[in-house]
């Protein structure tokens, strides 16, 4: 392997190399991974930009959940057969890959589960029911997902709990002086998100969990589209819980981490309640499974779990630094040639930012650019974005995002900019 | 490009860029919100009914290109007509867009509104050129709960 712009053998297969020099990412050869990526939708070729949303799956996921349906498949936890070992292998190896792609301390401390919103309603409904009462206060951003901030609306309403509401900046970040002003000894809880999906904010987590950490406050960060683009450290944020989904990261669809400290874990009452979650069953007393399986009632979903290792592995083949490296060259190139077309707004401009292109035209509504852009091959997402606290923050009813993958190109940010020229012909 | 300028025809594009009674009715005795919560877009229909006849009517909102030039066309073609003539409107109209209704049977009729005759191929947008026409209905039934696309 070469290390100054050469080109990279075996890329998927490889590792970072030692000492921290990190070879360019190969987009060409990346792009052959991902086989959905070479089809034509109207008769133009796909530029996908809708990675936020969900990201595409390389032919490595593919191939591990069609092998755990050909070779492997049966049930977990249970079977004393063949197949049973060798699917509960699987099953628990991928434990295993996502404590270390977290750098959790334990394999107990990571919780299948069906996505991010599920891991915050659980959260939500386990710890927070248990452990919150009337007058304490949880602590959301202005920029949270409705899944960051519903959930903990309702255990609002069922312990009296209040929440409350960390201003954002015009530039889309957090206000961190209103947020230390918010804080105080009622705070028990503080839910953020570490990337925004809408702003492509990356929000000083480490540093609000530290002053989360003054209060005694426990924080759960929301790593939707922060995991499948920076590396994340959980023990060096020091959060209690950390969420993301498999989906957003190469992986299938209905799986999703919940990482917690265990400690606290343990001492919340189970979620869902059914089979594997139990250790004895009579009528008058179940005693729960330990952790994590306390948490993972009924049969989980194995595939899911299957192809989210491989999509880990996939995704630490090639490194996280160099597809950040990568992104944020992209992100600089595609905001400088949104910036030059007049009329268009970026939404979102903090200075640490992941690679979220949201915007406004003067002259077309969103779903209008969503439309035009699509015939030009074009797939970008239109609306609110399952946040519209955040639009009302900003005065708008919709934006346009483009949000893009390490897989993305310069020629597809320019294939945008064109569709969005078709889009001033036929406004203008 | 010909589908896109199928859909986004001069005449939309121009109730878009100024739409028609585009403000609050102030003598308005039925009002309904309408919501697509999937986008955003919100409207709300002022009605002045006099019996069975729509004397006036208006909107308000945000929304697409499609959405609100739809309400605009709407509130100039209700103008004097009946209750029912109006939901018979809706009916036509829906068919059309939602491409149930044979083409030409479903122009008849609709006037100028043919001009969402585009809108059946493109799905996706169909909820946003009926939303005035649902919040329209709702307005008519006088129900006080805000109507929704979803």
């Amino acid at each position: 392997m070469t290390t100054a712009g050469g080109t990279i053998t075996n890329l998927a297969k490889s590792q970072q190399p030692p000492g921290g020099v990190l070879t360019r990412l190969d987009v060409k050869k990346v792009r052959q991974d991902f086989p959905i990526l070479r089809q034509m939708v109207y008769g133009k070729p796909l530029v996908y930009l809708d990675n936020a949303a969900t990201s595409q799956k390389p032919q490595a996921v593919i191939d591990a959940v069609t092998r755990y349906y050909l070779a492997e498949n049966s049930n977990v936890h249970r079977g004393v057969h063949f197949l049973s070992e060798v699917a509960t292998q699987a099953y628990e190896g991928v434990r295993g890959k996502v404590r270390e792609f977290l750098n959790a301390a334990q394999d107990r401390e990571i919780v299948f589960v069906r996505g991010t919103t599920e891991g915050i309603n659980l959260v939500a409904q386990s710890y927070g029911r248990a452990f919150l009462k009337a007058g304490d206060e949880i602590i959301v951003s202005g920029m949270e997902h409705h899944s960051n901030i519903v959930p903990w609306q309702l255990v609002c309403e069922a312990t009296g709990a209040v929440l409350r509401v960390i201003p954002i900046t015009d530039a889309g970040e957090v206000d961190l002086e209103a947020y230390e002003k918010l804080l105080n000894a009622r705070t028990r809880l503080v839910a953020i998100v570490h990337v925004s999906n809408v702003l492509g904010t990356i929000n000083p987590v480490k540093q609000m969990i530290a002053m989360a950490r003054r209060w005694d406050a426990r924080v759960l960060v929301d790593g939707a589209q922060a995991a499948p683009h920076l590396p994340v450290d959980v023990r060096d944020l020091d959060c209690d819980f950390y969420v993301f989904s498999g989906h957003k990261l190469l992986g299938p669809t209905g799986i999703g981490i919940l990482c917690g400290k265990a400690a606290l874990l343990e001492r919340m009452p189970p979620y869902q309640a059914g089979g594997d979650m139990i250790s004895t069953v009579t009528f008058e007393k179940t005693r729960y499974n330990t952790i994590p399986y306390k948490f993972e009632a009924g049969t989980p979903h194995i595939e899911g779990v299957i192809g989210l290792g491989a999509a880990i592995d996939y995704l630490r083949g090639i490194g996280l630094e160099r597809i950040g490296t990568y992104e944020g060259e992209l992100l600089a190139y595609g905001t400088a040639a949104l910036s030059a077309i007049p009329g268009l707004r970026l939404i979102g401009t903090a200075r640490e930012k992941a690679s979220v292109l949201s915007f406004v035209l003067e002259e077309a509504h969103a779903h209008d650019v969503g439309t035009i852009l699509d015939r030009e091959g074009v797939a970008i997402r239109a609306g609110h974005h399952c946040a519209m606290p955040l639009m009302q923050r900003f005065g708008i009813p919709a934006t346009a995002r483009a949000s893009l993958a390490f897989y993305n190109t310069r020629e597809e940010i320019d294939a945008l900019v064109r569709a969005l020229q078709k889009v001033k012909e036929i406004f203008g | 490009m010909s589908d896109l300028r199928d859909l986004y025809q001069e005449v939309l594009l121009d109730h878009n860029r100024r739409p028609r009674n585009f403000q609050k009715l102030e003598s308005a005795n039925r009002t309904a919100e309408g919501y697509n919560p999937l986008c955003g877009d919100q409207i709300t229909v002022y009605l002045k009914l006099e019996g069975d006849v729509i004397r006036d009517i208006s909107f308000q909102g945000s929304g697409c290109a499609i959405s609100k030039s739809a309400a605009s066309m709407m509130t100039a073609s209700l103008k004097g007509k009946t209750r029912a003539e109006a939901e018979a409107l809706f009916e036509k109209f829906h068919g059309m867009v939602t491409g149930k209704s044979d083409p030409q049977a479903a122009a008849e009729g609709l006037g100028k509104l043919v001009v969402f005759a585009g809108v059946c191929e493109f799905p996706i947008r169909v909820k946003c050129a009926t939303l005035p026409w649902h919040t329209l209905h709702a307005a008519l039934e006088g129900k006080g709960e805000p109507v929704s696309t979803e």
